[in-house]
């Protein structure tokens, strides 16, 4: 097999191995503390702001007015699917513009 | 308990919601995917190298990385190790949603840890959260579509990434920030979200100018975690933690 193949292999195997390395380490306590539980409950926010937050810094006036449109808008209405399209229409339309 | 058992079996409208649940998350990943594709075969990937990696990793980030590194001949095992470095965040997901999928087979749980992507482990926090269980049929209907599309596009991409437009002004560039803050603002109702968010944002900024990309992810997010452990009332247990 060429050196690509092994570096696609090996890369994914260690992925794997990340994606059930949390499980396999976390199960082998039968009770679970009450910080590693509020740690891994802010899991989700956490690890989603850091996709966010430099992507965020980046960006220029049409950006930074498409993430304040999809704050606001699931203030207000909530779901998903309305956040990610008003935030994208708001995008898409100021940089056509020329925003 | 009955959960447990209901869990088990999964029906087919939790397929059903599986894949409605599905459907922005593939909008939001579609371009990413073509994109790896065309720069996978443009950096010196076969075709077949590129679909291998994608179905292979399943984590647009890393993959990216990867081919980068790839392009400019860094020695293998450096490139292998970067695909670690940035998927290394996956191991809180294991963790955080290992306690939501307990209840699984042990087989079911090695084949849904393969697939637990960004968004997949986001909409799977957010099932746990509204629906109190998350039973494999729905986490197969999410899982399936998003996974073997991403393959798809890579093929695409790779085939015909030449031909591919100008993505700025529709805006394709940015629809994964979009998403991520999405998926960021669902989570408000949990406890201490601000103060989480907050630390989040600021360190993974910090160390997104200092230490650079992808430690940035890793580095925030444990900033972010920390600071729940140490100071949320969860962790001082004045309410019960489910």
């Amino acid at each position: 097999m060429s050196t690509t193949i092994w570096i696609i292999l090996a890369g994914g195997l260690l992925t794997y191995l990340t994606r059930i390395g949390g499980h396999i380490v976390l199960s082998r306590f039968e009770r679970i503390h009450p910080r590693v539980e509020a740690g891994l409950n802010a899991v989700p926010a956490a690890v989603l702001t850091t996709l966010v937050a430099p992507a965020a810094m980046n960006g220029g006036p049409a950006e930074l007015a498409a993430l304040g449109a999809g704050v606001l808008v699931s203030f207000w209405a909530g779901g998903m699917m309305t956040v990610f399209l008003t935030a994208a229409a708001v995008l898409i339309v100021l940089r056509n513009i020329g925003i | 308990m009955t959960t447990d058992i209901l869990a088990g079996q999964s029906g087919p409208r939790d397929f059903a919601q599986g894949v409605r649940d599905s459907v922005p998350i593939i909008v939001a990943a579609l371009p990413f995917g073509v994109l790896f594709g065309a720069l996978a075969v443009d950096n010196g990937f076969s075709v077949f190298e590129a679909v291998l990696m994608s179905a292979a990793t399943f984590a647009g980030a890393s993959q990216m990385v990867g081919i980068e590194l790839f392009g400019q001949k860094v020695a293998p095992w450096l490139i292998v190790f970067s695909i670690f470095a940035v998927n290394f965040r996956h191991v809180l997901y294991s963790a955080t949603t290992g306690r939501r999928i307990a209840h699984w087979k042990p087989w079911q749980r090695l084949v849904g840890f393969f697939v637990l992507s960004d968004p997949v482990f986001a909409e799977t926090e957010r099932r746990g959260e509204t629906k109190g269980v998350v039973t494999w049929g729905w986490y197969l209907g999410v899982a399936i579509p998003v996974y073997f599309t991403w393959i798809i596009e890579g093929w695409v991409g790779a085939l015909f990434g030449k031909m591919m437009p100008d993505p700025e002004p529709y805006g394709i560039d940015f629809l994964l920030p979009i998403y991520f803050l999405g998926l960021v603002m669902g989570f408000r109702k949990r406890p201490f979200w601000l103060p989480v968010v907050a630390v989040s944002a600021v360190v993974s900024i910090i160390a997104y100018r200092t230490v650079g990309s992808p430690w940035h992810v890793s580095i925030g997010a444990l900033a972010g975690v920390l600071l729940a452990a140490m100071f949320s009332p969860d962790a001082r247990g004045k309410r019960g933690a489910q």
